[in-house]
């Protein structure tokens, strides 16, 4: 297909989704107003299990189910991602050479901030029942915050201090907890993902029931998924250099 | 006012796909797919919005009351956003894959199957 008839397919496309979207905004509920039942069911259901956080509520306690699903996504695509840019035969790792080092003052503010960037990390997973946040935005601040290592120095170092290996198996392991705690509810006899753990009083840090746990297995998951992703890429920069590096 | 959001979603998606139409770099079609995904996040929380109500944490927050903003929408923002950056994540791999078979990023001079 050239390119012409492929902008003139997606002209015409775009002319007859553009005021059928209009149409349908049309007729929904305007905007703004006090009009939400759901919202009326879920904060209710939120309060009677003791959860400050609606919105984490709603992820591991009444959509408990989905938020697996979503979290096996993640794991799928972090399998996905090893697979597609594994070592093929003939490639060479490029030898970083000695120089290049990053600038004192990068590696200043990145040792400066790497401590408190982490315990940031786990206080939005460990708060994620009570405060905006929860595992997922957690677990992305913990896995970036280690990055500033590579930042503070060379590519050798990070790898140094980050076992891969350790990331992986907790990947699937904190994946295999969240199952785990699932089947815990189904054994009580209240269902799968039920929220079988006692409440606790509202807006404490030991309340949500099962909410926290779940919190927690989720930011371990994805604090090892995402390291273990940004992993293959920077590995694939190094070989991807030796190539461009053996061609000049 | 009431149409702006809607309209900011729509557009967000139209200009998304249109960016991916006319790409000429496989990396710059992954972008366009994510501003096309933005489209729909802001969708979500027009859909929730309540004039002048809090957010639904309670926490140090409001009062405990239904009058908040639609947390469900809310939820399912957070659960596009993981899956929008993990299929980010497999295009992009694949396109570093593409670009060491093929030599090249551009849709169009991928033609040919190669085994």
């Amino acid at each position: 297909m050239s390119r012409t008839v492929r902008l003139v397919m997606f002209g015409v496309a775009a002319a007859v989704l553009a005021p059928l979207f209009g149409l349908a905004i049309a007729g929904a509920p305007p905007f703004g107003t006090a009009s939400h039942p759901y919202r009326d069911l879920a904060v209710a259901a939120a309060l009677r299990n003791a959860t400050a956080n609606v919105v984490s509520s709603i992820n591991f306690d009444q959509r408990g189910l989905d938020t697996l699903v979503e979290e096996t996504i993640l794991l799928a695509s972090v399998v996905g991602a090893t697979i597609v840019l594994r070592a093929s035969t003939g490639d060479v790792r490029r030898e970083l050479a000695g120089d290049d080092r990053a600038l004192a003052a990068v590696t200043l503010v990145s040792v400066a901030v790497l401590p408190g960037t982490l315990l940031i990390g786990l206080d939005v997973v460990v708060h994620g029942h009570l405060t905006p946040g929860g595992g997922f935005q957690g677990g992305v601040v913990l896995a970036t915050g280690l990055h500033l290592l590579y930042l503070a120095s060379r590519y050798e170092t990070l790898e140094r201090l980050r076992p891969l290996h350790w990331y992986r198996w907790s990947e699937g392991l904190s994946t295999a907890a969240f199952g785990g705690i699932g089947v815990g509810g189904l054994a009580t006899g209240a269902g799968f993902l039920a929220n079988v753990l006692p409440h606790g009083s509202f807006a404490d840090l030991l309340s949500g029931g099962t909410v926290p746990l779940l919190n927690i297995a989720v930011g371990v998951a994805v604090a090892g998924g995402v390291v273990v992703l940004l992993a293959q890429f920077l590995d694939q920069a190094l070989r991807i250099a030796s190539e461009r590096d053996g061609k000049g | 006012m009431h149409w702006y959001a809607y309209t900011v979603a729509g557009w967000l998606m139209l200009v998304g796909s249109f960016g991916i139409v006319r790409s000429r770099d496989l990396v710059h079609a992954v972008v366009s797919l994510s501003v096309a995904q933005s489209g729909t996040y802001v969708l979500l929380l027009a859909v929730g919005y309540q004039s002048g109500a809090p957010a639904p944490v309670f926490a140090g927050g409001p009062a405990p009351s239904t009058r908040v903003v639609d947390p469900v929408v809310q939820a399912m923002a957070l659960t596009d956003i993981v899956v929008s950056a993990t299929v980010t994540a497999l295009l992009l791999a694949l396109s570093i894959q593409v670009h060491a078979r093929h030599r090249t990023v551009d849709p169009d001079a991928l033609t040919r199957l190669r085994g």
